[in-house]
């Protein structure tokens, strides 16, 4: 049985992005790039499905510009099989990177395909989704545990005040919440071997699908700043301003 | 124009997150329908024709409604949005775990962009999101002919009651088949909801433990609060994961949110940091949660908060 992994090269998330002095966008010239967390857990996921013996290979996919084949093999060093790279310059939206991946999908034909629940630099959360809608395959976001069975799979998702299971016919797609697993370290030898692994570069046109934006983004601004407020000498003064200058108790 | 916002709730009554979701919906459209897809949810949809400014309640009723699964929601709203997309100009869903998982594939299917998480209207095709885990904001706008969004329910008062809409009961869509609900763990609680509580008390890494947590209860318990942790905390195993406030995890946006032993990432911050009053109680006087908090404590969180509960009276 064959997994996809979609994964997505992102502004690390130690780096704190700073908004352009033109509203354009953020400068992310010259920051750490690194691949999605939620990106990583999907892959770690599928890698120890594989090594558990219920998946036979494990496919990363990323769309993007050249840079993505870094992410790539990060991905092959996790323990992903192969990579594919979709590559353009264009600022893919979600809606167009679905599409990309159903094209994907409907050629290599895997049984499971898992996602990072969301982007941190774009914060979206809608790829998983939309590609689960484009192939008409049931879904399971925010996955906190997953078990491959026979022709289905069961999956705990982590919902608004607990946990939910959902049980989903295969072929189908799992997006990853935090607690999924912990990824592995990637290690010198891994990534040696991960040079090793077949890359494929593929074009959206070869895909037949249109990239075009949707959405115009009229700016990028800094959020609203909160001014810092004062430190209190002691408990009793923080209760006595929060009573008569914050009235919040 | 015409909005659709979809409810959600549990067939007995409606989520808060419904209220403020319409409220955005108002901004974007002259006149709001609500979806209410349940199983036996006669009761929420008449409480969503209490909400002041909804027009219309549309009500579907099936067995396979009755847990919510995004399959068989986003047929539903697929069906009342018509082939092309032209029966509404916007379709709206709060952005809980609930909406995130429905709207993009009704998105996907009428092959719209989505736009998640707005926190303003500027106007019917124009939305601010927040970006890169609130450190920016994006100002976007829509071209398309029908507007899929997902509201961030902090960035929008909730709807007041006052309406009187019709209940319109509409054919339930087929059901999709190929997935099924199993089981549900709630946590129970006798305390308010995070995202709905109008004070939090939350804990973080400097809490140490799982059990020095339980000097946050008595804090709690006065206040009428919710509890909440930093996800230092919920990946420590000191509490459960849904308390987690954050980029990941909830957005809230109370009165008073009192942050214990909390040193403040970004990715924290940016799920609480449009609270009216924060409070910072942490022994490192260079925490980062200082330049956010309106009151801060330097102190050891052990000694800080009994004193703070004493204080309470």
């Amino acid at each position: 049985m064959k997994v996809l992994v979609p994964v997505k090269r992102v502004v690390d998330f130690n780096v704190k992005v700073r908004v352009k002095s033109d509203g354009t966008g953020v400068d992310i010239a010259n920051v750490k790039m690194s691949m999605n967390p939620f990106d990583e857990i999907a892959l770690e996921e599928a890698t120890r499905l594989k090594e558990a013996g219920k998946v036979t290979e494990v496919v990363a996919v990323s769309a993007g510009v050249t840079q993505c084949q870094e992410t790539l093999r990060t991905g092959m060093a996790i323990g992903a099989d192969r990579g594919i790279l979709i590559e353009t310059g264009v600022e893919l939206e979600p809606l167009a990177v679905a599409k990309l991946l159903k094209a994907v999908a409907d050629k290599e034909q895997p049984q499971l395909i898992i996602l990072g629940k969301q982007a941190i630099d774009d914060d979206s959360n809608q790829v998983g989704q939309m590609l689960a809608a484009l192939l008409n395959w049931p879904q399971a976001t925010f996955a906190s545990k997953v078990e491959l069975g026979d022709g289905k799979v069961t999956v705990t998702r982590e919902v608004d005040g607990g946990l939910e299971t959902l049980a989903l016919q295969l072929p189908a797609i799992v997006t990853t919440d935090l607690r999924l697993n912990e990824p592995r370290y990637v290690t010198l030898p891994n990534i040696m071997k991960a040079k090793k692994k077949p890359l494929e570069t593929v074009k959206p046109e070869d895909l037949g699908v249109d990239v075009t934006p949707r959405l115009k983004t009229l700016k990028v601004a800094e959020p609203a700043k909160r001014s810092a407020g004062i430190k209190v000498p002691d408990v009793a003064t923080l209760v006595s301003k929060l009573r008569t200058e914050a009235k919040v108790i | 124009m015409v909005a659709l916002v979809i409810a959600e709730h549990d067939n007995a009554s409606l989520k808060g997150s419904t209220l403020h979701t319409v409220t955005a919906a108002a901004k974007c459209a002259g006149e709001v329908h609500v979806l209410v897809a349940g199983s036996n949810a006669g009761a929420a949809a008449a409480a969503a024709a209490k909400i002041a400014g909804v027009t219309k309640v549309l009500h579907a009723d099936a067995a396979h409604f009755a847990d919510g699964l995004a399959e068989n929601v986003s047929e539903q709203i697929l069906s009342l949005a018509g082939p092309n997309g032209v029966g509404y100009s916007h379709i709206l869903a709060p952005a809980t775990a609930y909406g995130k998982n429905i709207l993009p594939r009704v998105a996907a299917k009428l092959d719209v962009a989505q736009i998640s998480e707005i926190t303003k209207v500027d106007a019917p095709d124009t939305f601010e999101r927040p970006i890169y885990a609130g450190n920016a904001i994006a100002y976007v706008q829509s071209s398309d002919k029908v507007k899929v969004i997902t509201v961030r329910t902090t960035g929008f008062d909730a709807a007041a009651d006052g309406g009187s809409a019709a209940v319109e009961t509409v054919a339930a869509a087929g059901d999709f088949g190929k997935s099924a609900f199993v089981g549900r763990e709630v946590a129970k609680s006798d305390r308010p909801e995070l995202t709905a509580a109008k004070i939090i008390v939350s804990g973080g890494r400097g809490m140490g433990s799982a059990d020095a947590f339980k000097i946050l209860e008595p804090l709690a318990d006065k206040l009428n609060a919710a509890m909440g942790a930093s996800r230092a905390a919920v990946d420590a195993g000191f509490v459960p994961n849904d308390w987690q406030v954050g980029q990941t995890g909830k957005i809230v946006a109370p009165s008073l949110y009192i942050a214990v032993g909390i040193s403040g990432a970004i990715q924290h911050l940016a799920g609480m940091k449009d609270s009216k009053v924060i409070v910072a109680v942490n022994k490192d006087p260079e925490a980062p949660i200082f330049s956010v908090a309106d009151y801060g404590i330097v102190g050891d969180l052990f000694e800080v908060v009994p004193q703070l509960v004493k204080e309470l009276g």
